[in-house]
């Protein structure tokens, strides 16, 4: 067969995740749509816009307002032959599934050694830094990534977001797809029209450096990239990593990175305690102890809930904040 | 199930009382405060929105069209109860007794927002859906405890009742007898989703019948029948007499929040007609000039102080101090553990301080 023509579209972040959706409801009637407003309304941040204009309200559904009924029936959905992409509408709004999650989706596979497995994608917008309200801003991936049995990854881009998100539909294994609210339109990128994936699993380097790592993924990469380029200009040179897949971590790339430059630091905007820095660091040491010049550095969301939006820049990594833990590895 | 619940009204849309049993309940004073609080709900709400297109605000949750629910209902309440509101009551919270400044601080994005004055028992506006109702259970459970006859009224929506903790916070109050009014506003929808594929069932109050509580259905535009009927299962629940399921049925005017585009799943057409039929103030202004007790200078001298008032607590609102980031680190416990001082201190330092 001839490969699909090389067409692509400018598209934001939003919209690659609608064309994601699209490309693999039209390869396959078994996926389907569920969630609170994803059908008429085209989703509160339209990330189903138009969806159900093309493939109807059998396949994008607006269910009743009940995140446990959307994941505990996409299980079973999953479990008989469909494909779900359940849609939380924030990710502060999934805990009401969380037993589901925790006690049915993450284990299904192991508690029949393989004999039902729920292949269903958890899509969830998330992460502090646009004045929403409380609860909507909450970064709680390593509730999941420390969760056995489940796949979390967060693209930071349009182009990834589209690829990673056919990578989880197509899956054999529930994934947590995880969408930068912040990134949801603050660029634009050519994303192909045609089906393409991003593997789950592997990282990116966004920028090559020599003397520093940062690790970071979502909303964070922005932020790390600008202090990385501030840093550059005064001599530092430094290496962007966007981890793309939280759970389970591009082991090579970033050991390989970390022993090129024996400095690291870690940036989210989750919690500390607990968060994936904690993980990142137990895999550095695991893997590239003797490589450090300096102690891993990180930069995180603080042990609190994430302020009302007047508080929130300053829950939220920044720039200066990055530049410091930077400037830190460099001169211990 | 619509004839077993019937919408119970005691004021008609042509400002008619329809009740006989109520008429010599609706004496003046209590007919002017009424309406006092229904419209200083409703110039505060229309303060809101334009706040929020001034960008003075943040995103803000309106409630225009549902007055009547939400003062009815709060006014039913006395000293000394709970109010559990939801995102969109802060016109039963200011009728309640909130402060007008806290509650536009909340949709400043100030913690403060969440704080009552002093003695008024108002819980934050829940933004889960739903958790709200155990909440109210379980304050109002602790009043039948101490022995007190004190109740809670807990707010909620339509799809609100989709939600497991619904069930639940009935189910509760059920078999502990809890001294609480469930308080539904069905507004006809849920963001985007209409009630009619929110659930099956025809009515709301109907779903009391599975917890063998009372359910009462009303129409929640006429301030009347919100206010007597809150009012007696209050009194019943303060009597012992458990727990009532209020559906109050209404309409919100306009978006879900000012981020919301109804445009995209409804008419709003629907909106302008329902203003001009089944208003909640208008039916109340039509009852007044019926009785003799409309005068407009009263309406005009009563709109400019509540304006007055409003301006005056927008401008404390604008001119309170920016929050301390420490607000943000010395409240998650009684005494900050080291974690969360280390944090402190080392953003301190990055900020130079
Ligand atoms: C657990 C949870 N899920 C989703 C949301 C997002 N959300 C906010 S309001 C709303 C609709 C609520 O509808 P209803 O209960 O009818 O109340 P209304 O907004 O109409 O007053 C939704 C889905 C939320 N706040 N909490
Ligand atoms: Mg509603």
């Amino acid at each position: 067969m001839a490969t699909a023509a090389v067409g692509t579209k400018k598209l934001t972040l939003v919209q690659a995740v609608t064309d994601g959706l699209r490309t693999m409801m039209r390869e396959s009637e078994n996926v389907i749509v569920l969630g609170e407003d994803v059908g008429r309304n085209g989703g509160v941040f339209r990330a189903t816009d138009g969806l159900m204009e093309e493939f109807g309200d059998q396949r994008i559904i607006d269910t009743p307002l009940a995140e446990s009924g959307i994941i505990g029936t996409s299980i079973g959905l999953a479990m008989n032959g469909f494909r779900p992409v359940a849609e939380m509408q924030f990710l502060g709004f999934i805990y009401p599934a969380f037993n589901q999650i925790m006690t049915h989706a993450s284990r299904i596979r192991s508690r029949t050694l393989g004999a039902f497995t729920v292949p269903m994608v958890i899509r969830a917008p998330f992460g502090a830094g646009v004045r929403a309200p409380e609860i909507h801003s909450d970064s709680v991936e390593a509730l999941f990534t420390h969760m056995p049995g489940i796949k979390v990854v967060v693209p930071s881009n349009p182009y990834d977001a589209k690829g990673l998100l056919i990578a989880s539909i197509e899956d054999p294994d529930p994934v947590l797809f995880l969408e930068p609210m912040r990134c949801y339109r603050s660029s634009k990128m050519d994303v192909p029209d045609s089906k393409y994936t991003v593997e789950i699993g592997k990282g990116r380097v966004m920028k090559e450096g020599e003397q520093v790592t940062i690790l970071t993924y979502g909303a964070m990469v922005d932020a790390s990239l600008k202090a990385a380029n501030e840093a550059e200009s005064k001599g530092i040179s430094v290496e962007v990593i966007d981890l793309r897949t939280l759970y389970p971590l591009d082991k090579e790339l970033i050991s390989k990175s970390v022993q090129k430059t024996g400095r690291t630091v870690i940036v989210h905007e989750a919690p500390s305690t607990g968060g994936l820095g904690d993980t990142l660091i137990s895999l550095i040491n695991d893997t590239s102890f003797l490589y450090m010049k300096a102690p891993i550095e990180r930069v995180t969301g603080f042990d609190t809930p994430v302020p009302m939006f007047a508080l929130e820049d300053h829950y939220l990594p920044n720039a200066p904040r990055i530049t410091s833990a930077i400037h830190k590895v460099i001169n211990f | 199930m619509e004839t077993q619940f019937p919408k119970k009204q005691i004021l008609n849309e042509d400002g008619v009382v329809v009740d006989d049993a109520y008429k010599s309940l609706l004496d003046e004073s209590l007919v002017k405060t009424l309406y006092t609080k229904m419209l200083r709900a409703r110039l505060f709400d229309r303060k809101g929105v334009n706040l929020q297109r001034q960008g003075r605000i943040g995103t803000y949750v309106p409630f225009e069209g549902q007055e009547a629910a939400q003062i009815g209902s709060s006014m039913a309440m006395e000293e000394g109860d709970w109010m559990f509101p939801t995102y969109r009551d802060h016109g039963a919270t200011l009728t309640f007794g909130h402060s007008l400044k806290n509650v536009l601080l909340y949709w400043k994005g100030r913690q403060e927002g969440c704080i009552p004055p002093e003695g008024i028992k108002i819980f934050p506006p829940a933004v889960p859906i739903a958790s709200q109702l155990l909440h109210a259970t379980g304050a109002a459970w602790a009043e039948k405890m101490k022995g007190t006859d004190r109740a809670s009224i807990v707010y909620f929506g339509d799809g609100a009742t989709s939600e497991g903790d619904f069930h639940e916070g009935l189910n509760f109050a059920s078999v502990f007898n809890i001294p609480v009014v469930f308080f539904n506003q069905n507004n006809g929808f849920a963001i985007s989703v209409p009630v009619e594929k929110q659930m099956k069932s025809k009515t709301i109050a109907q779903k009391a019948v599975g917890y063998d509580i009372e359910g009462i259905r009303l129409d929640g535009n006429d301030v009347f029948a919100v206010y007597f009927h809150t009012k007696a299962a209050v009194e019943k629940a303060r009597a012992g007499g458990g727990p009532t399921l209020i559906e109050a049925v209404t309409w919100r005017y306009g978006a879900h929040t000012t981020a919301d585009d109804p445009s995209k799943y409804r008419d709003q057409n629907e909106s302008s007609i329902r203003r001009e039929t089944t208003d909640p103030l208008a039916r109340l202004e039509k009852f007044m000039q019926q009785e003799g007790i409309w005068e407009s200078s009263w309406q005009k001298e009563l709109e400019q102080d509540i304006t007055l008032e409003i301006e005056a607590a927008v401008n404390e609102m604008e001119n309170e101090q920016p929050p301390h980031l420490n607000d943000m680190f010395d409240h998650v416990f009684a005494e900050n553990p080291w974690p969360i001082e280390d944090q402190k201190e080392a953003y301190a330092h990055v900020r130079g301080e």
